[in-house]
């Protein structure tokens, strides 16, 4: 299926956020990722379901000021 | 209001005027970190009238700093950035306090520096300090303007604040991972301009009491792109 991630759009076989985390091997800290324009907490991402065209937006972390 | 009054221009809004101006002036912040952040945060507070800033850093100028620490200049190369951060925002407006507190904010004194003041701005430039400020703004629910930058991307959320109370570790948890990274310091001086502008109206927002603040969300940007999400957190 075909979901946003960023403003880029992705095929992926991820049902879930956290396959998807895996899929992009993304790191699993020091990120916060958003469903929908929502923050899910890491210990929701197993129990968070993707559907097509879904909007995910993955945020790093910064600390720079 | 005279017509060519100091703050006449930020009158003139409905969302300020007269009654606005006066919360600015009886208004008291705390500004994290006098970097890159720091500086278009407290030199627009400070125009805005914002009656009294404390700026807490204890580093010194540096050249490598200028490129977008636009509170400093060539000749102030090697001195403290409060001193200096000070003497300039007095020059901008003789009508505001500021105080310089050439420390680091610890857990020791994050606390009492807080509880001081109205508002608290994150402009500080490591994860360390932001867990303190971030701590102390969620146990004594002082509203908490968050902000940083690395590179040309940047974020700002409004924590510890209605309607939606929402805290740094709320946004990211792992303290022990992100202190643990080394981060990278490279940085357009523009991104740091964008975010603390930001960051600055955040706070004009918070104490006049207009608009939707940030409150519980957080807004990125990529100014490569000029990709910008607001999210809830």
């Amino acid at each position: 299926m075909k979901i946003w991630v960023n403003s880029k759009e992705v095929e992926t076989a991820a049902v879930s956020l956290a396959s998807l985390v895996e899929e992009l091997s993304l790191p699993t800290q020091g990120i916060a990722v958003a469903v929908e324009n929502r923050m899910v907490p890491r210990t929701q991402w197993e129990a968070c379901a993707l559907s097509e065209g879904m909007r995910v937006v993955v945020v790093k972390a910064a600390c720079g000021g | 209001m005279p017509p060519g009054g100091r703050y006449a221009r930020q009158e003139a809004l409905a969302e300020i005027g007269v009654g606005g101006q006066e919360k600015l002036r009886r208004a008291r912040v705390l500004v994290v970190g006098a970097g890159g952040l720091g500086s278009p945060v407290a030199l627009y507070l400070a125009g805005a009238g914002v009656g009294r800033l404390t700026l807490v850093d204890d580093d010194v100028v540096s050249l490598s700093n200028l490129h977008r620490q636009v509170l400093y200049a060539e000749n102030e190369v090697g001195r403290a950035k409060v001193e200096a951060a000070r003497s300039r925002l007095l020059s901008l407006n003789s009508e505001v306090e500021v105080e310089a507190c050439g420390v680091r904010l610890t857990a020791d004194n994050a606390v009492a520096l807080v509880q001081a003041h109205d508002v608290v701005v994150d402009a500080c430039d490591n994860y360390a300090t932001r867990y303190v400020v971030g701590d102390a703004c969620a146990a004594w629910g002082k509203p908490y303007v968050y902000g940083a930058i690395e590179g040309f991307r940047g974020q700002v959320a409004v924590l510890c604040a209605a309607p939606r109370f929402r805290t740094y570790r709320d946004l990211f948890p792992d303290e022990a991972a992100l202190r643990a990274m080394r981060p990278f310091k490279g940085v357009a001086g523009m991104t740091a301009a964008v975010v603390g502008g930001v960051q600055a109206h955040e706070v004009m927002k918070l104490v006049c009491g207009y608009g939707e603040t940030l409150a519980g969300r957080l807004w990125t940007i990529d100014l490569r792109t000029m990709e910008s999400y607001v999210l809830d957190i």
